[in-house]
Parts: C-alpha cells; structure tokens; sequence
C-alpha cells in the first residue's frame, strides 16, 4: 500500500513541485500518474523512493512511515522498489546479464541464484538470447526492457517508472505496457508517471491527474 | 511485508557481507589489470615513494654497522708531569681505575714510551743523542664508551683534566662525536623524508581512487538507486586502494633490493681494499613485512579518505 497524506515538496529554489497531496494505492493496483512536464510526476515518484524528502505530510509505504526511516535504511528500503527511468541507466561498460544482476549482487545473492533470477527476468522480458551482448548494441526498446528486467529480478513488491515509454514509438510503448499489466496481474503494485494518454486511456487502470503539483483529477478512489 | 524495512536476517547479512568483500577484493584487482597503463604509472610512483625511504633505511643500517667497532676504539691519554714517581704514578692509574665509566687504565712509563717511539718513529738516532728523555709518562685510559655515554664522558674529561699531577689530557674522540652527530641528523632526515614520502603515497591513491569514483558517478547513483549501501559502494575502492599499496610496496622492496644487489658487489672489494669483511645488509624479513603492511595500510588510507569524501556526495536526483 502506498499512501499520501497532505504531502507537499519545496525545492531549495523555492520551487513548489507538490502541494497537498492525498493519494491511496492498494497493494495490487496499478496507476498512472499524468500531466504536463512540471505537473509533479516525477516529484511524486522520487518521494516514494526517497530520492527526495518531503516537506510536508507523510508518506506511508506498506505500513511504514517513510518519514521515520533513518537515511542508513534507505538502501534495504529501496531493495523492495524496482525503478524504471526514461534513460534507462544502463551501464555501457558491462554486458546485459552483469547490468541485470546488479541488483541481487548488491543484495548479496550467491553466484548460481544470481544466474538463474536473471535469466528468467530476461526471458520475461524476451531478450533470454541477448545476455552476452552489450547495451550499447541493443535498439531503444531493448535496453528499456533491460531496464524493466533489471527493476524486477529481485521481484519488488513494487515497481515504479518513470516515463518508460518516453522514448519509444507506439508499437514499442504498447509492448512495455503490456509488461508491466503482466507484472500487475501477479500482485506487484505499479506506479507508473507518462503522459502518453492515448495508450494509457485504453488499458482502463486509474489514473491520476497532475497539475501544478496538485491532484487534478483522479478516475480512482482518493482520500480528501 | 513486515519484513520490507527491516536489514535481511542476520546469517544472509553474513552470507551477503562475506560474498561482497569476495567480489570487491577481486574485481578491484581485475580493475588493476583491465587498465595496466594508468595503474602502471600509480604503481610506479607509489614504488618509487615507498623504495627511498626503505632504501635510506638501509642506508643508515649499513652506515652505523660499518662503523659499529669504531666506538670502542675511543681512549683518553693522560700526559702526566714528568717527574712523577713511578709509584705515584701507579696510585693514580689505581685511582683512575676506580671510576665506573673506566673499563681499563694502561701505565706508559716515560722509558717505555721512548722505546716505542724510536722503534715507530725511525728517529731513533737522534734521539740517542738527547740527554734526557723528553718524553713524559701516560695513562691510557679506556672509558666504557657505550655504557656511559657522551655526557659522562664530559664530566670524566672535565675531571681528569683538574687532577694534579696530569698536565694534558688528549681525547681522541672528536671525530667520533662528529660521527654520531651526523648520523643521528641523518636519521631524523630519514625520518622526515619518509613522513613526506608517506603522506605522497597517500595523496597519490587518493587521487587515483577519487578520478576512479569520478568516472564510475552514473554507476554509484544506479546502484544506490537499487538498494546498495554506501559501505558496499566504498568497498571496491577501499579494496582499490589496499592493492596498489600492496603492488606498490612490492615493487619498492624489488627495487631496494635490486639497487642493492648492484652495489653489492663494488662494496665488497672497495672493503677488502681497507681489509674489512663488511657485506651490505639487505632487508630481513621483518622490514620487509613492515614495508608491506605500511604501503597496504597508506593505500587503504589514501582511498578511505577520497572514498569518504566523495561518494557520500554523489546521491540520484
């Protein structure tokens, strides 16, 4: 469960990113969060993986005030996020499968498990034959599907992407798409900031309106 | 759920730890090979800084072992009044005798020193032609030099020279004082330099480890955006740090001994020209393991202190 309560962020330039905002998600559901460049989309997601702190208000995450949460736990914290960029974050100077495997390395997992999670995220994302390769040889929609297999082979309870699909064509974006309905469709919870509107309008999951870093609309239950 | 917050079961948290350190402790030495230029150049000047302060070491060790003998070499000569009697003059070598810091007094009678004059000198015959002997009588007496040390020395001289019935006293030991001076100059100078060459290590890892952390930003922030702890971050370049010490010493020790082995061979016969059997010492054991463990230990430290100083600074925006 992901839960916002009256959550407002300044920036040190004055720059009020997000006023007020009541946000609920329960575990299990997927929304979209929209709006222009600005909105406060991206604000919202690195709150929730505290990239950033909030000023104001609380954020609960799976039962647990992220405001008590030391800055020596951040790290354990995030291990249970999978994030998804628009540049992806790959790195250029390793193959697929040690970009892949970053995640349970940092998590400590022994060498054979490591093998056998990354391939499966792989698979899933259907580049299992292209572990070898180099990132910087793979089209777009490949290294942003490393990406999503790289956010969820420690499996997170929660997957977060931020405007995934901003660099791909339709046909591609629709794949992407398609791969986060599946991981919803086995119980992770997905948030996900694009404002591709006419692919996410029809995939009929709620979404959530941002405009001048206020909650706009919303085809799903709030708290007011 | 619950379990979301919390650090991992502590038996994992070992497991994780120990499979970590494995991987850093090998994949910062695979960084060394991947980039053996830059690493060549680090680990040069790192071996060059580490073989002069070893190398002056030796030095000093060579120095004050030629010339360990040298010390019990010192005596004073007593030139009493020449006419003392000879049973005065054995009173006095008795009572000189008694003094702690005197290991040995020797009785020169003014004859005997006569005799050894004409047999060393050669003037022999003009000597015969004297009437008197214009020699006076000695005492030659051999002070405990290393046990008293320089300042009883002082007082002994100084009180010798105040004693009736010797009218000089000579002390052949200036030169030796001089030598103990400039060794213990030269040891500071060691010392200092090795203070210098120390704090270079450290510069010289800290920036090689700080350039390192620079060029490897986007991978610090992807990992710390997956959950990798700033401990796990520092750990490849901790481990960076500890292997271009060790390397680096290494390669000081080769060349110490190297230079030694160059100039074994020159000492020897310049030695046996003045008929000495000195050989050059070269490092034992245990200054060898004292290069290593300070070169890894001034690694280690140069990296901790860029790693503490920058990695904390770079955070995912």
């Amino acid at each position: 469960m992901i839960l916002f309560q009256n959550v407002s962020k300044r920036y040190e330039t004055g720059q009020e990113a997000l006023s007020g905002i009541n946000l609920k998600l329960e575990d299990g559901d997927m929304a979209f969060l929209t709006g222009h460049s600005g909105a406060g989309k991206s604000t919202l997601l690195k709150l929730t993986a505290l990239i950033e702190r909030p000023s104001r208000g609380q954020i609960v995450v799976n039962k647990k005030n992220l405001t008590n949460l030391g800055n020596r736990r951040i790290p354990y914290y995030r291990r249970n996020l999978g994030i998804i960029f628009q540049d992806h974050h790959l790195l250029y100077d390793r193959s697929v499968f040690d970009n892949v495997s970053l995640p349970l390395v940092i998590a400590g997992f022994r060498h054979q498990e490591i093998g056998k999670r990354v391939r499966a995220a792989l698979d899933k994302v259907g580049l299992l034959h292209k572990e070898k390769a180099q990132p910087i040889t793979l089209s777009t929609g490949e290294q942003q599907r490393v990406g999503i297999a790289r956010a969820v082979v420690t499996k997170p309870p929660i997957l977060l992407a931020d405007e995934p699909t901003g660099n791909l064509d339709p046909g591609l974006s629709r794949e992407i798409m398609d791969l986060f309905l599946e991981f919803n469709n086995v119980g992770v919870t997905i948030v996900v900031a694009s404002h591709d509107i006419d692919l996410i309008s029809t995939l009929g999951k709620r979404m959530i309106q941002l405009e001048g870093g206020r909650i706009v609309s919303s085809s799903g239950p709030d708290i007011q | 759920m619950n379990g979301l917050f919390r650090k991992p079961e502590l038996h994992s948290r070992i497991v994780a730890w120990a499979v970590s350190h494995a991987r850093a402790f090998f994949f910062s030495l695979g960084k060394i090979y991947r980039a053996p230029v830059a690493s060549i150049m680090t680990i040069a000047v790192l071996g060059i800084a580490l073989a002069l302060p070893s190398g002056l070491y030796l030095l000093l060790n060579n120095i004050e072992q030629a010339t360990a003998g040298w010390d019990h070499g010192a005596r004073v000569s007593l030139f009493l009044e020449k006419d003392m009697t000879e049973k005065n003059q054995k009173a006095l070598a008795d009572k000189i005798l008694l003094r702690p810091e005197v290991i040995k007094v020797e009785r020169i009678s003014a004859d005997q020193a006569l005799a050894e004059f004409k047999q060393h000198s050669g003037f022999g015959a003009a000597l015969d032609a004297l009437d008197d002997n214009p020699l006076p009588p000695v005492l030659v007496v051999y002070p405990d030099y290393e046990g008293t040390g320089l300042k009883a020395m002082e007082v002994l001289i100084d009180n010798l020279s105040r004693t009736r019935g010797i009218e000089e006293v000579i002390l052949d030991m200036r030169w030796l004082q001089r030598l103990q001076a400039i060794m213990e100059t030269t040891r500071r100078t060691v010392f200092v330099i090795a203070g210098m060459l120390a704090l270079t290590v450290i510069l010289v890892v800290g920036n090689t480890i700080r350039l390192d952390i620079q060029n490897r930003r986007q991978e610090i922030e992807v990992a710390k955006l997956i959950g990798a702890t700033d401990a796990f971050i520092r750990r490849p370049f901790l481990y960076g740090g500890l292997w271009y010490g060790l390397i680096g010493s290494l390669l000081g020790i080769i060349t110490v001994q190297g230079a030694l082995a160059l100039l074994q061979g020159p000492v020897e016969s310049l030695a046996g020209l003045y008929g000495s059997e000195f050989a050059l010492l070269g490092l034992n054991t245990n200054e060898i393991s004292w290069v290593f463990a300070s070169g890894t230990l001034l690694g280690w430290l140069g990296s901790w202190i860029a790693v503490g100083r920058h990695i904390k600074d770079i955070e995912p925006t």
